[in-house]
């Protein structure tokens, strides 16, 4: 079996430096920690949605992804686990991070392990996670992490005990768990493998 | 190689103008159009089939009718006859009635339609999609090979006894082509009946392209009809031609900023690179097309969309003019220098070529029903419906 497994990290932070990618990064962290622990080879992949934001609307327009947009997708379909950090604009994920789900195929995450996580400015957005991203990542038949990591501007200030580092652990622990006992490779199908002979679709 | 031009037959304003053809100006527009490309020795012309604003397009064989009598020598062809929709006995009809009127300068391509309501309109569910492609296209081919029909299937009401007319001409039926951007079923569809499979990449990039042909290619030797590279193979494309190609990027940007489908998106020069789109000299189409044969192998039919976004019509025939006189000459030259061996089809079959093959096979039908025994079933037409 292989030992090895791949991280495909989404963050939909508009702003550089950005408290979502900075959320991203601390949840990839904990997550490959736990993993090498485990005894297993780790590779993080961060997709910038900011450095795509152009092609993401063009693909939406065109019905294609062009050349790096397109090797974004398909990290995120090979990876064996997903994280993904929105900002919460207007009370939920920015229009930014849902056009791209928007754009992925949607069979392609089926069963894969996801964390999520979103920051904002204050702690009243937290349940944003639970109303809004997870059913989405739900509907595309992901397997979501039960704890979801919510940031506001506050505890990034707080104490090395405060709550955050320890969500971040736990939600690092929780899905280093899945992907360990997943077989590595949520590769991509070969799209005209399971193309059905002609024959069987005459039902003959 | 053929070369031509299909249309889809959207009626746009012209932004520079503002000006709108209305639909029987349209319609008027396309005829001429045929006329002119068939004059300036284009190999095909096909119309698409739409039943929707901002498309007129919504009867192929009355328009390649009136164009078989007004025309010379060009192939009149669709892109797409809607397979899902259409009641494949009337397309048997149809398209053996012009196929008959033609004398045979015809073929059609399958398609599925690209708008979601066309199917409820017509009774029809979009879920239903490759299933109705499937079935309407294997009835069509028993309506066009077999003189009596008895039939019984799950999307239309069952047949007995059922003799299509007129029957094809000479016994063949017309030559079919499959159109489809993303189904690998169609693909698989065209290789299990060695028709002809057609990619329509005017909106898409050339990796994916040449996945869909390879898949086809293989399928096509699989099922045996040949080898892979003996499959017949066309591609769609999209040029604005001026002598000078800044001139023709000038020309054509006003109409590519805010054409349907990709307008408003990315820009002419990335869409440009990422798609078959050229925009400029003779020699830039030259050299872009005559790359496409390393991507997908020889291929034998090229069609390019020149009619669409707003174009006046003044505009397209020159576009015509220019595809004709000053690219397809050089083109043809070039790539047919490239096909790999002489048992690789140069052109598309012809009528008259297939009826050959039927005849050396022993696989022409009769060409009229009611005074003999149908060749496959032994039936007669009397007997059936007894």
């Amino acid at each position: 079996m292989s030992t090895h497994r791949t991280l495909a990290v989404v963050s939909a932070g508009l702003s550089q430096p950005s408290s979502t990618r900075l959320l991203a990064d601390r949840l990839a962290g904990a997550t490959a920690d736990e993993l090498r622990a485990a005894g297993l080879e780790v590779d993080v992949e961060v997709v910038e949605l900011r450095e795509h934001a152009h092609a993401i609307m063009d693909a939406m327009l065109t019905g294609f992804p062009s050349g790096g947009l397109a090797e974004a997708l398909q990290t995120v379909a090979e990876a064996d686990a997903l994280i993904l950090v929105s900002p919460l604009f207007t009370t939920t994920y920015s229009g930014l991070f849902k056009s791209f789900v928007d754009i992925i195929d949607p069979d392609a995450l089926t069963g894969k392990p996801v964390l999520l996580g979103a920051t904002g400015g204050t702690p009243r957005h937290s349940l944003a996670l639970d109303y809004s991203m997870r059913p989405l990542l739900t509907y595309l038949r992901t397997q979501v992490m039960p704890t979801v990591v919510f940031a506001a501007t506050d505890d990034w200030a707080g104490q090395d005990e405060s709550a955050l580092p320890r969500r971040i652990a736990r939600a690092g622990r929780e899905l280093a768990d899945a992907v360990a006992a997943r077989p590595a490779g949520g590769g991509v199908d070969d799209p005209f493998g399971d193309t059905p002979d002609f024959a069987d679709l005459l039902g003959r | 190689m053929q070369f031509g031009i299909f249309s889809v037959s959207d009626v746009t304003p012209d932004p520079t103008t503002g000006r709108a053809p209305d639909d029987s100006e349209r319609v008027r527009s396309m005829l001429t159009i045929a006329q002119h490309a068939d004059a300036a020795g284009l190999d095909v012309f096909a119309t698409g089939e739409h039943h929707n604003p901002p498309f007129v397009a919504s009867s192929p064989t009355t328009m390649l009718g009136y164009l078989a009598g007004v025309t010379k020598d060009i192939t009149l062809s669709t892109a797409t006859t809607l397979i899902t929709t259409n009641d494949p006995v009337r397309l048997a009809e149809e398209y053996a009635m012009l196929q008959v009127i033609s004398d045979g300068r015809m073929d059609l391509m399958m398609g599925r339609g690209n708008t979601g309501p066309v199917y409820p309109w017509f009774g029809q569910d979009i879920r239903n999609g490759i299933p109705l492609a499937v079935e309407n296209y294997a009835l069509l081919r028993r309506l066009w090979t077999e003189d009596v029909v008895d039939w019984e299937g799950k999307f239309r009401t069952p047949l007995q006894g059922f003799t299509a007319t007129p029957r094809p001409l000479d016994g063949v039926p017309p030559f079919v082509w499959h159109g489809s951007i993303r189904s690998p079923e169609i693909a698989e569809q065209a290789a299990y009946y060695g028709d002809g499979f057609l990619h329509n990449n005017i909106f898409w990039p050339m990796h994916h392209t040449r996945q869909m042909v390879r898949f086809y290619r293989q399928r096509y030797e699989h099922h045996g009809h040949g080898r892979a590279d003996q499959a017949i193979v066309g591609l769609g494309g999209q040029v604005f031609l001026h002598r000078n190609s800044q001139e023709a990027v000038r020309q054509f940007r006003p109409y590519f900023d805010v054409a349907p489908v990709y307008g408003h998106g990315p820009s002419l020069e990335d869409f440009s690179a990422q798609t078959p789109l050229t925009v400029g000299s003779p020699q830039q189409v030259i050299d872009r097309y005559a790359s496409f044969v390393d991507d997908v192998g020889y291929y034998q039919r090229q069609m390019f969309l020149i009619d669409h976004a707003g174009l006046p019509l003044k505009t397209v025939l020159e576009q015509i003019d220019l595809l004709a006189g000053e690219v397809v000459p050089e083109l043809r030259k070039i790539v047919e220098a490239k096909r790999p061996a002489d048992d690789v089809p140069l052109n598309p079959p012809t009528h008259a070529e297939r009826v050959a093959a039927a005849r050396a096979a022993g696989r022409t039908a009769a060409t009229h029903v009611g005074d003999g025994v149908d060749a496959v079933t032994g039936a007669r037409a009397e007997e059936s419906v007894r």
